[in-house]
């Protein structure tokens, strides 16, 4: 058996959980005050993910980058992997809101998509 | 000379709500200025997802969230200026602005929104030794750097304060291939939420070192290094613990302070603790027709509720205007105005010596609009007040004085924070014109765990809720009601404590 701590993020208290684990499976939460403490540690502890947000350059818009999102979680251990695929890649203006810029990124099967207009205009 | 009903100064996330609000009460003559290339303001460069979980129940990106007030702004054809910074307000609502297309230009507004957000507190308002050099900027700074102009100010970081946006800059810089050496933090407690500390800091294993701060800076033409100490409980370095970190970069994140140099300018009341415009229940400043909302009012940490303020600052100076077309049609003060559910009366505020006369909105529980109001300056004692203000179909009396005479008169509720709270937006209700409900904004002082925000009436506790814990970093809210308000007709003063 092994232990992982934690602070849950669900509110300012920040409770500091323990979570008692056999392998993967969750054995015990201890030190949440609710139960979206325990929800929060499950999931951290198994399959944690974050909403992954950058630039990818742009060419010939009225502006040099270009916010974008992952459309969804991806797994954290990706975050490193999904932000350098991106260094790579240009994009062309215009670009709109929701415009996917990369497939599947690095392999994690969700599109990374733009947050912002971009439309075309002298090379920043 | 050009002319507007309403002149919305800013277009970032007040000035977009406030507008839109305006326009959807009923107001055509809406204009916003706005200093930057594009609307949207600080949204612009806050890359990060979290925005409008309360507005539109999912997390979006800033721009995401900005470009849905955009487009409600293009759709409903409000005008907008970028580009053009306004320079002077006057006290009679005489815009002067400027922008490289028409130069110098006047615009004479009947209500101005004052949204012009806040700034950063810079590295000369926290006395740190140590040389100028390069490298040293503040954290929305290195943002816009990094998110809008795509350029890294620097590769090894050190970031003073744990405000949120230095916590979402360790992250950026660091996904951006920086090393983020530690976040050092002044008070024994971070100003930034849990879930940034979580997020931004332990994911990528930055060390937020509390109670710490910088004692030196070294470098003379570029930034080589700084020294950490720790603090002792009044702030002061404690010798021993000094720690010297080679950095070419620090961001500072100490702090957002409202830009007010406008406000100030033309005479509005300030509140030295929230250095925001003093405003009444209507987000109305001390002069008639003049409304704050956003950060330039107080600052915020959820763009959900700068939405949500700025929207009602818009009604409130649409329903202003309704009642300035009417009393110039009668060259009176003598009229009503219908908005639905409210007959409100008010005088125009005679601003010149700042002997304010405003009649008194009234409640036309009725909801008959023309409800024969005379809005003569007879003055009225205190009882006779009251009694106007429960029964809606009685003529409103107007005050002769100083603009402070509803309070005086009993009419105006104070409120005044007490143990724990350092201050309350608004600080004055006029229950007769709040709306059925109202949301009193305030922060508390210090971390308290398992307590309770109380709020009397007077010396009556009338709520108590319990708090596990309440913290600076996060703004809480009471909600006070018209109907309850409306039972307590000698009410004098609101107060909200934190109590054990």
């Amino acid at each position: 058996m092994n232990t992982k701590n934690l602070t849950c993020i669900n509110c300012p208290m920040g409770c500091s959980l323990t979570v008692e684990m056999e392998g993967d499976q969750v054995i015990r939460v201890s030190g949440n005050t609710c139960k979206r403490g325990e929800i929060y540690a499950r999931k951290e502890v198994t399959d944690p993910t974050r909403i992954v947000t950058s630039t990818v350059k742009v060419l010939h818009g009225n502006a040099a980058v270009i916010p974008v999102k992952t459309k969804e979680d991806i797994p954290k251990g990706k975050i490193f992997d999904c932000v350098k695929a991106l260094k790579k890649i240009q994009v062309e203006a215009p670009v709109h809101i929701g415009d996917v810029i990369a497939a599947d990124i690095a392999g994690t099967g969700v599109d990374v998509i733009a947050t912002k207009n971009v439309e075309q205009g002298a090379d920043i | 000379m050009e002319k507007y009903d309403i002149v919305v100064i800013g277009g970032g996330p007040a000035g977009l709500a406030a507008a839109i609000s305006a326009k959807r009460s009923g107001i055509d003559s809406v204009l916003i200025l706005e200093r930057d290339r594009e609307l949207g303001g600080i949204l612009n460069q806050c890359i990060h997802n979290g925005f409008g979980l309360h507005t539109f129940q999912e997390e979006l990106t800033g721009p995401e969230y900005a470009h849905r007030f955009i487009r409600q702004v293009m759709e409903l054809g409000i005008e907008y200026r970028l580009d053009t910074m306004v320079m002077d307000i006057s006290r009679e609502k005489l815009v002067m602005a400027m922008n490289r297309k028409d130069g110098l230009f006047d615009i004479q507004a009947k209500a101005v929104i004052l949204a012009m957000g806040c700034r950063e507190r810079a590295r000369g308002a926290l006395n740190i030794p140590g040389f100028r050099p390069a490298g040293i900027y503040s954290a929305g700074t290195a943002q816009k750097l990094v998110n809008v102009e795509g350029c890294m100010p620097g590769r090894e970081v050190v970031i003073l304060g744990s405000g949120d946006i230095g916590l979402i800059m360790a992250r950026r810089m660091t996904l951006e291939g920086a090393r983020v050496q530690a976040v050092a933090e002044l008070m024994p407690y971070s100003g930034g939420l849990k879930r940034n500390i979580v997020q931004c800091l332990e994911d990528y294993g930055i060390p937020l070192k509390l109670s710490h701060t910088v004692i030196d800076i070294r470098g003379r033409e570029r930034l080589e290094g700084v020294t950490l100490a720790e603090v002792d409980g009044r702030g002061r370095p404690v010798p021993g613990t000094e720690e010297f970190y080679s950095c070419d970069t620090l961001l500072l994140s100490v702090g957002l302070i409202p830009e007010n140099e406008l406000s100030g300018k033309m005479g509005v009341e300030m509140n030295p603790v929230t250095s925001g415009p003093r405003v009444n229940e209507s987000l109305e400043t001390n002069i008639g027709g003049v409304f704050a909302c956003g950060n330039v009012l107080h600052v915020h940490d959820l763009v959900d509720f700068v939405s949500e303020e700025a929207g009602a600052a818009g009604r409130n100076a649409a329903a202003y205007v309704k009642e300035y077309a009417e009393n110039s049609v009668t060259g009176s003060a003598k009229d009503s105005v219908k908005d639905g559910t409210k007959a409100s009366t008010r005088d125009n505020w005679k601003d010149g010596t700042k002997a304010g006369t405003r009649d008194n909105w009234k409640d036309s529980v009725a909801g008959s609009a023309e409800d024969s109001v005379t809005g003569s300056v007879e003055d009225s004692v205190g009882d006779s007040t009251k009694d106007n203000r429960r029964d809606g179909t009685k003529a409103g009396t107007s005050e002769n004085a100083t603009g402070r005479a509803d309070h005086q008169r009993g009419r105006e509720i104070r409120l005044q924070p007490a143990e724990g709270v350092r201050y309350t937006v608004p600080e004055r209700i006029n229950v007769s014109r709040m709306d059925e409900k109202l949301s009193v904004r305030f922060r508390v002082g210090n971390v308290y765990k398992n307590c309770y925000v109380s709020t009397y009436f007077d010396r009556e506790r009338v709520s108590r809720r319990k708090r596990q814990v309440v913290a600076p970093g996060e703004m809480e809210e009471v909600i006070l009601t018209r109907e309850q308000l409306l039972q307590y007709p000698d009410l004098e003063t609101i107060s909200i404590k934190v109590e054990a």
